[in-house]
């Protein structure tokens, strides 16, 4: 592809999206390019959210996504364990694992911090509505470098009938079906599809993804 | 040749991505990972072994590749059952598969020794 027919691509898209009213800038991915890492460690997140199952629920989810995105990431469970092994019991102390001790141990080029903010339900005035929220960066473990960070905020939204005693019912039925938990942990993989690969301000493609070569030019 | 990606792309684009092809093939490996902490002891090793097995046997049928970690995985699995060998058969595989395991599946690898 040539440059100026790159160019004028990128122009229709850059028009689109303001047409589209996003006015958010494109993430600055300079730290990325210059250490673009082919593999990720992703840490049992951090969760400031009141439900205590919120870590490995929403770690459950991150692997898929980040694999499918070109990386290679390590085994989340068994990481998990070898940290545990390394005297550090909690997500609290596996965050503040010193960079050369990742590398020496794991061997992995980057960190993946995650923060689970929300992770569960609010509950409004018919229903209760399944939210989950984290933040995440990306750290070169070599620099120490950041390289990526991103939000994401996600709800689940759910469709009234019109009728007050419809909902009250189906709101009862929902919950007696779905346990609060499941339903927040059924939005956490989605809610990592879009923190990783939104445009513009999700990951660049990793090695094992066909885009990755147009990616890094 | 060399064009050959631009020209994916540029089909993916045409098509607007509705059909998405993933780049490997996923299995219980998820659900293991969540319900192991959810609701430990609910699925005994054994059980965890036989379902990615099997998703294995599935994968190779249809010509996909397994993800990264399902190997280190399913050797993990095979050490809490004290089947040393296919658990460094299975570190070696993930190895091979991807190289940048390489550190950590050598460091599994030589714990191995210590059982």
């Amino acid at each position: 592809m040539n440059t100026p027919k790159l160019i004028r691509q990128l122009g229709v898209s850059a028009a689109a999206l303001v047409l589209a009213g996003c006015a958010t800038k494109p993430y600055d991915y300079t730290n990325f390019r210059e250490h673009p890492p082919r593999s990720i460690l992703v840490l049992p997140p951090l969760n400031e959210s009141a439900a205590v199952e919120g870590t490995y629920s929403y770690l459950s989810t991150v692997t898929r996504p980040l694999a499918e995105r070109g990386y290679y990431v390590f085994p989340v469970a068994i990481v998990d364990q070898l940290l545990r092994e390394n005297g550090m019991p909690t997500p609290g102390e596996m965050h503040q694992v010193p960079l050369s001790k990742v590398a020496e141990i794991i061997g992995a080029d980057a960190v993946m911090y995650i923060t689970v903010k929300e992770y569960g339900t609010k509950y409004q005035v018919l229903s209760s509505v399944p939210t989950v929220s984290a933040v995440a960066k990306l750290v070169d473990t070599r620099t120490g470098i950041l390289l990526w960070d991103g939000k994401v905020v996600l709800v689940q939204k759910s469709n009234g009938s019109g009728s007050l005693l419809a909902d009250l019912i189906v709101a009862v039925v929902a919950q007696a079906v779905n346990t609060t938990s499941d339903q927040a942990h059924n939005l956490c993989g989605p809610a990592n599809v879009i923190l990783f690969t939104k445009k513009d301000q999700g990951l660049l493609y990793g090695p094992y993804h066909p885009a990755d070569a147009a990616s890094v030019q | 040749m060399k064009y050959a990606w631009i020209w994916l792309a540029a089909i993916a684009l045409l098509t607007g991505c509705a059909h998405q092809e993933t780049l490997y093939t996923w299995g219980h490996y998820e659900d293991q990972i969540y319900s192991s902490y959810a609701e430990p002891g609910k699925m005994s090793p054994e059980m965890q072994v036989e379902q990615l097995e099997q998703d294995y046997q599935i994968a190779r049928a249809t010509n996909k590749r397994m993800h990264p970690g399902f190997h280190a995985q399913l050797g993990y699995l095979y050490v809490q059952l004290g089947k040393l060998d296919q658990a460094r058969q299975e570190f070696a595989t993930e190895k091979a598969d991807f190289p940048e395991s390489a550190v950590l599946m050598d460091r599994l690898t030589a714990n191995l020794a210590k059982q």
